[in-house]
């Protein structure tokens, strides 16, 4: 196991409501991600604990590029990581914003 | 034949219970947005022993118990992730719905339903997740005595084995689908201690035909067959809550005299289809490909009535 | 591991005065007199395995103890092996028989039938939780060794060297097999003196036995679970959150 933890600023807030949202399942390949609306409106951070060692670079790249696209400020987002691909760990972001901005 | 769990489809109801995570079972089975979970996600209760065993935890550690409401039904629930740990009961997944039941004395709801999907104890953590199956099974027959009927739904992924299968026997009723499997030792299981000549565990139709919901509920394991949807199993449920015995010497001594005639008739069986026979199926081997509306008009036309004592 | 105590000498120490205790198939049913009135006696002896015809026995004759009312105490004596694991005993429902016999036991503890489970030999996985520990009170013998696998299964299972998992069941009671780890989860209330007579022992923890269950707080005292009854009691605390909500209208 490998905890790993990013802080990135945002130009704005995730937009909507809910105060929090899970998303996904730790099983192999697979994950759970916790969102919660509880930080600063420019601030997004991360705390992922993986059970595959050495792949910080390639979660570095793959939370910056969500937070790119998605600029979810305000959120802290907790991971339970069993071992997924980057592209199951970008959807299952992508799916956690999404519930996060529902009304 | 290999038993297929319904295509993903949008409207929740229609959702394959198989294919469903623990929390979209939940959603689906309960009056819209009606759940309201304890100890959630964010209070991350999370196992104190797997990190020894270097393995992920989850934040509700594959149990997650709530209220909600079922047709305006007040009703506590209990679902099992089947898919973290294979829904084994842990130190804290067994101890939420120890907590569940023994609150259940205090809000009285109209049922507590628990939605079943585990291969039975966690290895990491067996000793306090056997202890924990024995709490919720003394926890159980405290809240059926009360009046509070406790129903169990098995349509996941994993099954319902081990001590899974113990507690699914202590409840008043139970619905299970096709994709349900309900026994103690799991077909691996008898394989790895008996050898395959005893169980033969690849061969599928074999597990499905011996522990699958359509031989359960022809023995009368289980009291509702459904399709594998999440409309299914709330229709289902709904049709359980009134209909549950009560917990007395009166249910336990029809059950004594159900399961003693069961080994009489059909103690020299090998095979299901063989009790299917004597039950009074006229072509056993075509049970396994009947749909649940051609299983319930079989159900329908033999001539024992089913056996509700549990 | 001090020895087992062999079923005869646990009988005699029971019931100095003789008694109607018999065995059979590994089964052992009967009864004996304790403090003026009548002990019932169910069992399992020689490490046999529970299977369906077996349970459905033994829970035949806690359901006699019931019917016949009164107050008679049931001791259930455990030395077993897991369940039966057959293709045949799966076919048939094992664990409705099982779960028959659990109920069967937590049915006449309700009923003012007080349980009371003494391990003496081994006890594994099914067939524990339908016997000894559906029991309201479960006391050991020394030389009980009850398990839920043993350490060389857990390993296949957990793909972990055999060399690190006993070491850790030196420090980690949680998943190791033996009896002073089921005493340190609370599922094993008190290990009993064998040097001393057993009816008296028997009969005081009949008399102390606990009205709740409260396997859960021994576990936390003596550090075996150290979060599950915390974690029941959260429970019913936000249960009970609900209840003040609905009752005032909310």
């Amino acid at each position: 196991m490998e905890k790993l933890s990013f802080r990135h600023t945002t130009q704005k807030a995730l937009p909507g409501a809910k105060a929090s949202a899970i998303t996904g399942v730790v099983a192999s390949g697979n994950l759970e991600v916790l969102l919660e609306r509880n930080l600063a409106p420019d601030i997004c951070a991360f705390e992922i604990d993986t059970a595959i060692n050495g792949y910080a670079e390639v979660w570095a790249a793959v939370v910056a590029d969500f937070v790119a696209r998605r600029q979810p400020g305000g959120l802290t987002i907790t991971i339970n990581d069993g071992g997924a691909r980057p592209d199951t760990v970008s959807l299952r972001l992508a799916q956690g914003a999404r519930l996060m901005e529902m009304p | 034949m290999e038993w297929k769990p319904v295509t993903l489809s949008a409207a929740p109801l229609d959702q394959s219970w198989y294919e469903a995570s623990a929390r979209a079972r939940l959603a689906g089975l309960l009056d819209a947005d009606s759940f309201q979970e304890f100890i959630g996600p964010e209070q991350r209760m999370m196992s104190p022993h797997l990190p020894l065993f270097d393995l992920p935890r989850a934040f509700d550690d594959g149990m997650i118990v709530g209220h909600g409401l079922l047709e305006a039904q007040p009703v506590l629930v209990a679902a099992q992730e089947g898919r973290f740990m294979g829904g084994a009961f842990g130190e804290i997944h067994g101890a939420k719905l120890v907590g569940l039941l023994r609150a259940a004395l205090h809000l009285k709801p109209a049922a507590v339903l628990i939605l079943f999907d585990t291969g039975g104890v966690r290895l990491q953590e067996a000793n306090a997740g056997e202890t924990a199956i024995a709490e919720i099974m003394r926890a159980i027959a405290i809240a059926r005595a009360a009046g509070i009927p406790v129903i169990g739904l098995i349509g996941g992924r994993a099954g319902c084995y081990g001590g899974g299968g113990l507690v699914a026997g202590t409840c008043a009723r139970l619905v299970i689908s096709e994709g349900g499997r309900l026994s103690v030792s799991g077909p691996e299981v008898i394989e790895t201690n008996r050898g395959a000549e005893e169980f033969d565990s690849r061969d599928r139709a074999l597990v499905w035909r011996t522990m699958g919901g359509k031989h359960r509920r022809l023995l009368g394991a289980a009291d509702a067959f459904v399709d594998d949807t999440i409309g299914a199993f709330r229709a289902a449920a709904l049709a359980a809550i009134p209909a549950a015995p009560a917990f007395d010497l009166a249910t336990l001594e029809a059950e004594q005299a159900r399961l003693e005639a069961r080994l009489d008739r059909f103690g020299d069986c090998t095979d299901a289809t063989e009790i299917w026979g004597r039950l009074g199926v006229d072509d056993p081997t075509a049970v396994p490909g009947l749909t649940t509306e051609a299983f319930d008009a079989l159900l329908d036309r033999l001539p024992e009535g089913p056996h509700h004592a549990r | 591991m001090p020895d087992k105590m062999p079923l005869d000498a646990i009988l005699a120490s029971l019931f100095p005065e003789g008694h109607a205790v018999t065995l059979a198939d590994g089964l052992i049913t009967g009864d004996g007199p304790l403090n003026g009135g009548r002990l019932a006696v169910i069992g399992i002896d020689g490490d046999t395995a529970l299977g369906i015809e077996g349970a459905c026995h033994l829970a035949g004759r806690v359901l006699d103890v019931v019917r016949a009312g009164g107050a008679t105490p049931i001791l259930v004596l455990i030395d077993s092996d897991s369940q039966r694991m057959s293709r045949r005993d799966e076919l048939l429902g094992l664990n409705e028989y099982l779960a028959h016999l659990a109920k069967a036991l937590l049915l006449a503890d309700a009923q003012g039938h007080p349980t009371v489970g003494l391990l003496y030999g081994h006890s594994a996985a099914g067939a524990f939780i339908a016997t000894a520990l559906a029991t309201r009170v479960l006391a050991a013998l020394p030389g009980a060794h009850p398990s839920v696998m043993d350490l060389p299964s857990v390993a296949r299972v957990t793909k972990l060297p055999l060399e690190t998992l006993q070491a850790m069941a030196r420090s980690t009671p949680v998943f190791a097999p033996g009896l002073d780890n089921m005493v340190q989860t609370g599922a094993v209330q008190v290990v009993l003196d064998p040097d001393k007579p057993l009816g008296p022992q028997v009969g005081a923890l009949i008399a102390e036995s606990p009205a709740d269950d409260t396997r859960d707080a021994l576990g936390l005292a003596r550090g075996g679970r150290p979060v599950a009854r915390d974690i029941a009691a959260r429970v019913v605390g936000e249960v009970q959150g609900v209840v003040v909500r609905e009752a005032q209208g909310a």
